[in-house]
């Protein structure tokens, strides 16, 4: 079936029609990552998103029941080359196409994604519509509301508090292993391999949404405190900041992407908009300590502004290779660091894990 | 500095004109960095031997006696041994355990020759592995006949033997029995170097992974690209059908196996290019370290060419101290080498074999490399990068028909399916011309099915040209189309359909009527309403190593049909 997809400029690309009927609606940036299409499409990151893959054979190791990095389908669309009908991999259960008509996702296929990254890349993001019916599309779109004027935390964040154990998610009722430090995470848009990382790393997480208090984090008496990623513009989440601001200095604090940019904000920081973001497995990030670069995992559309860090008592530890924009930060003699991309991976590479040790360690010198 | 270069040599079998392309390259790139560059090479028909590329230039015998009186006239202050192949590595080591790197006071460039020595020592690695937890299959390492009597009712059958410090696994094979076993092991221990093979437990039917992985001497590691073989184990990955990047590889797995291979460079301290092979169990995470080639191979100049990656370039620079954040990514022009290329396209390459030119050659193929050479194709889906890749190969077959396969008997085609040969892949295709499923393929060769459906669309596809001969030239036109899509040549097209090449020409320019190239070639910045009317048409797209996210430079294309063109018109 044929199937369009509308950019904000007026462009239109002919595809043919992946996933469940219907249209919807987006902003579209494109990922360059090669595998990692299911944890991508279950990353609350991509939340109000249409994301294109750049890599053109989408789905050829089908969907699998364990690498789900939330329990629904996040972006709010798809864009691929060719998407793969009978994957092929010992752990599939099903195709991405199935995928997506289950959950209700629209996708298209059949376009020249390369072409639309390049737009994407010289004239920055832009809004997108994917729909069966052309002219109607081009309504949908015209009246769509702006991702920057989108809360999508509030969207994403978790409605209860739970714990997360060795089988993953538990309700606050079941026990906890208390001879693990205690660390309290701040749900914007969690993915499951953070927790199942932080768990694995010995730490016991309690996930609390994103509306909570600093005095209700206290609460838990934590014994660290993770800032997760999220989607969305930060500027707009005047409340956590207010939260992540009274959390300072109390206990440890680690932030992941959003988390990097929340720290900032906290501080009294600023955050712009990246032209086309950094979505990938394969940005350099260097450590200005050390001079080491790590392959690392990104999905960001926002930045910390360096100059705005001036005399806020916080300084840049990482660098972007690529573009030199901020990839972490810490505040000095507050014991608060964060990092601006996917130390978790799913997908991507794995080179960044040991921060899960380094944060656990820090957290249990704290509890001796 | 003055840096002595060893060059590899004549080309033979599993060593050819590829390491001649990445000696150029790192002559070039030391040259860039104010470097003197002496090469040595016996094989003046080289492009590494063109005048320019070194300032001195010695052709000679490849050995320790004239290499020590280069050295001896030429004094130099150091010498790169990792880009002349397997002999440029072995005379660096006949050198230095000789005692003339010392006497003539030479620093080894690059990976030290203990770490080079522990890679390619099969007892030295595999303690290693041990060490940091990496898993290599069963084996046992012989040194004399009575050791090798020793193990014959020891190991599994079927055994694959592996002779160490040999080129292209010379004296390698599999045996079936105690007494292939006696036989092949017997002949592999007078082939090495080092009179050592070594006898391990098969995997076959196990799938066949490599990584290309970069370090430099501060530690920092990158992967350039990863490849996945079409053939299963058992076959040398010099004569298997190779695909880049994996394409049945969760991300999941696709990381356990690069996190692997990181690793192993990262305890071995290779200061430069590695290539790490691995073998992968097709139903569960197990996998299996198999070799480790620690220097520039021929899978790192397949590997640079499918990603636009200059391996060899990096690597010289590596050598003589830069760190990969130091040096430029010369395609883009913008961002550094320090980073791991993503393709927006699909790589295939077929080796090349000499069957034609000895035709009463054993056509079968296992650990034992035969393949003179390869080619590789590049295009947006794997269909279209195979049948491309088809055409490149200079055989009769230009395509999936193989005329002696049509006539053959079930029961042949079943052996020629199960056998490796230089001829499986028309074998494989032939099957499933004949209506056997997938699965049943895949049980007799142990072929991914992805690849395997691939080849089965390619076949449909041939099918429906057959039934459309004759046809009406409106849907004949329609078909035609599909058939360019897939990735089906002209000639290829005209043949199944018995008509001109240039009446199907003519139906492509129908279907492209009204296209509209923009004036300054640049899509990009193209009005909306063009970009609609713009239909599918023959276009040029850039290979620049980041998938379209930075804008590139260089003049690196690859033909498939899709909307825009990357190839700029020049007045």
């Amino acid at each position: 079936m044929k199937r369009y997809l509308i950019l904000g400029d007026g462009t239109v690309f002919t595809g043919k029609a992946l996933g469940a009927d219907g249209h919807t609606l987006g902003e579209v940036v494109f990922n360059t990552g090669m595998t990692g299409y299911q944890e991508i499409l279950t990353d609350p990151s991509y939340s109000g998103q249409i994301v294109l893959f750049t890599y053109p054979l989408i789905g050829n190791y089908g969907i699998n029941d364990d690498d789900f990095e939330s329990d629904r389908i996040q972006p709010t669309g798809l864009i691929v080359r060719e998407a793969c009908d009978v994957p092929s991999n010992w752990r599939a259960t099903k195709s991405l196409d199935q995928l997506l008509k289950e959950r209700g996702t629209v996708g298209i296929q059949g376009l020249d994604t390369r072409l639309i990254t390049k737009r994407i890349r010289t004239g920055g993001v832009t809004t997108g519509c994917i729909a069966d019916d052309l002219e109607a599309g081009k309504a949908w779109l015209a009246n769509m509301k702006p991702y920057d004027e989108s809360d999508f935390v509030m969207d994403v964040t978790t409605k209860k508090a739970y714990v997360w154990g060795r089988e993953g998610k538990q309700s606050l009722g079941e026990p906890m292993d208390t001879s693990r430090p205690k660390l309290v995470v701040l749900d914007c848009g969690l993915k499951y391999n953070i927790l199942r990382r932080f768990w694995r790393a010995g730490c016991q997480p309690i996930v609390l949404p994103a509306t909570s208090t600093a005095d209700e984090v206290m609460s838990w008496k934590p014994d660290g405190i993770l800032l997760s990623p999220g989607p969305g513009d930060p500027q707009r989440l005047g409340g956590v900041i207010e939260t992540v601001k009274g959390l300072i200095g109390q206990r440890p604090i680690f932030g992941i992407c959003l988390g990097n940019q929340l720290l900032c904000h906290a501080v009294g920081g600023h955050t712009y908009k990246l032209k086309f973001g950094h979505r990938g497995s394969n940005h350099p990030v260097k450590d200005l300590v050390t001079g080491k670069v790590t392959i690392t995992s990104q999905n960001h559309g926002y930045a910390v502004d360096p100059a705005s860090l001036d005399g806020t008592g916080a300084e840049v530890t990482q660098l972007n290779l690529n573009d030199e924009t901020v990839e972490g930060i810490r505040i000095r003699g507050a014991d608060a660091s964060s990092i601006q991309y996917h130390p978790e991976a799913a997908p991507g590479p794995w080179d960044s894990r040991p921060y899960f040790f380094d944060f656990v360690e820090k957290m249990t010198a704290k509890k001796a | 500095m003055k840096v002595l270069v060893i060059g590899s040599g004549p080309i033979v079998i599993g060593q050819a004109a590829e390491f001649d392309y990445a000696g150029t390259q790192a002559c070039k790139s030391l040259k860039e960095e104010g470097h003197e560059v002496v090469l040595i090479n016996s094989n003046p028909a080289t492009i590494m031997t063109d005048p320019g590329v070194s300032d001195a230039l010695y052709i000679e015998p490849l050995n320790v006696d004239f290499c020590e009186r280069v050295i001896k006239r030429e004094r130099p202050d150091a010498l790169l041994p990792t880009l002349g192949g397997q002999t440029g590595l072995n005379l660096a080591t006949q050198l230095s355990d000789a005692g003339i790197l010392e006497k003539y006071n030479i620093k080894v460039l690059g990976t030290p020759l203990s770490a080079i020595k522990k890679a390619e020592d099969r007892e030295s690695f595999r303690n290693l592995m041990r060490e940091i937890k990496e898993p290599v299959p069963e084996s046992w390492i012989i040194q004399t006949d009575d050791e090798l009597q020793a193990v014959l009712d020891v190991v599994p059958y079927p055994c694959i033997i592996r002779p160490a410090y040999t080129l292209g696994g010379t004296g390698g094979g599999i045996a079936n029995t105690r007494e292939e076993l006696w036989e092949t092991g017997r002949k592999g221990l007078k082939l090495s170097m080092r009179s050592q093979i070594m006898v391990e437990r098969s995997l076959l039917g196990w799938k066949e992974v490599e990584y290309e992985v970069m370090r430099d001497g501060a530690g920092n590691c990158i992967t350039v690209c990863n490849m996945e073989n079409l053939d299963p184990m058992g076959v040398h990955t010099g004569d298997s059908i190779v695909i880049a990047p994996s394409q049945t590889l969760s991300d999941l797995e696709y990381h356990m196996l690069r996190t692997a291979s990181l690793k192993i460079i990262q305890s071995l301290g290779i200061e430069g290019g590695c290539n790490v092979q691995l073998a992968v169990n097709p139903d569960s995470f197990d996998y299996y370290i198999i070799e480790v080639n620690p220097r520039v191979s021929r899978s790192s100049a397949l590997a640079s060419k499918a990603t636009g990656y200059p391996i060899a370039r990096v690597a010289a620079k590596i050598a003589v101290g830069k760190t990969l954040d130091e040096i430029d990514n010369q395609v883009t022009g913008t961002t550094k080498a320090c980073f791991e290329p993503a393709l927006d396209y699909c790589v295939v390459k077929i080796p090349r074999w000499p069957f034609d030119k000895f035709s009463t050659g054993d056509r079968s193929l296992f650990t034992q490399m035969k393949a003179t050479g390869e080619v590789m194709a590049i295009d947006r889906t794997f269909e279209a990068a195979l049948m491309k890749a088809l055409r490149g190969l200079e055989v009769k077959q230009k395509d999936l028909r193989h005329a002696k396969f049509a006539e053959v008997s079930d029961e042949d085609l079943k052996q020629a399916i199960k056998k490796p040969t230089d001829e499986r892949l028309w074998a494989l295709a032939e099957g499933l011309r004949r209506n056997w499923t997938v699965d049943e393929v895949n049980r007799i060769s142990r072929v991914d099915k992805w690849f395997l459906r691939k080849i089965n669309g390619l076949i449909k596809m041939e099918k429906r040209l057959e039934a459309a001969h004759g046809a009406e030239s409106e849907s004949l036109g329609e078909t035609i189309q599909e058939a360019f899509l897939i990735g089906f040549p002209s000639p290829t097209i005209a043949s199944i359909l018995q008509i001109s090449t240039e009446t199907i020409r003519e139906v492509g320019k129908q279907f492209r009527a009204g296209n509209t190239a923009p004036a300054d070639g640049n899509w990009e910045t193209q009005a909306a309403w063009e970009i609609e009317r713009q239909k599918v048409m023959p276009v040029f797209k850039m290979v620049d190593t980041c998938a379209g996210e930075f804008e590139s430079h260089t003049p690196y294309y690859y033909g498939t049909f899709e909307q825009e063109d990357d190839a700029v018109v020049l007045a």
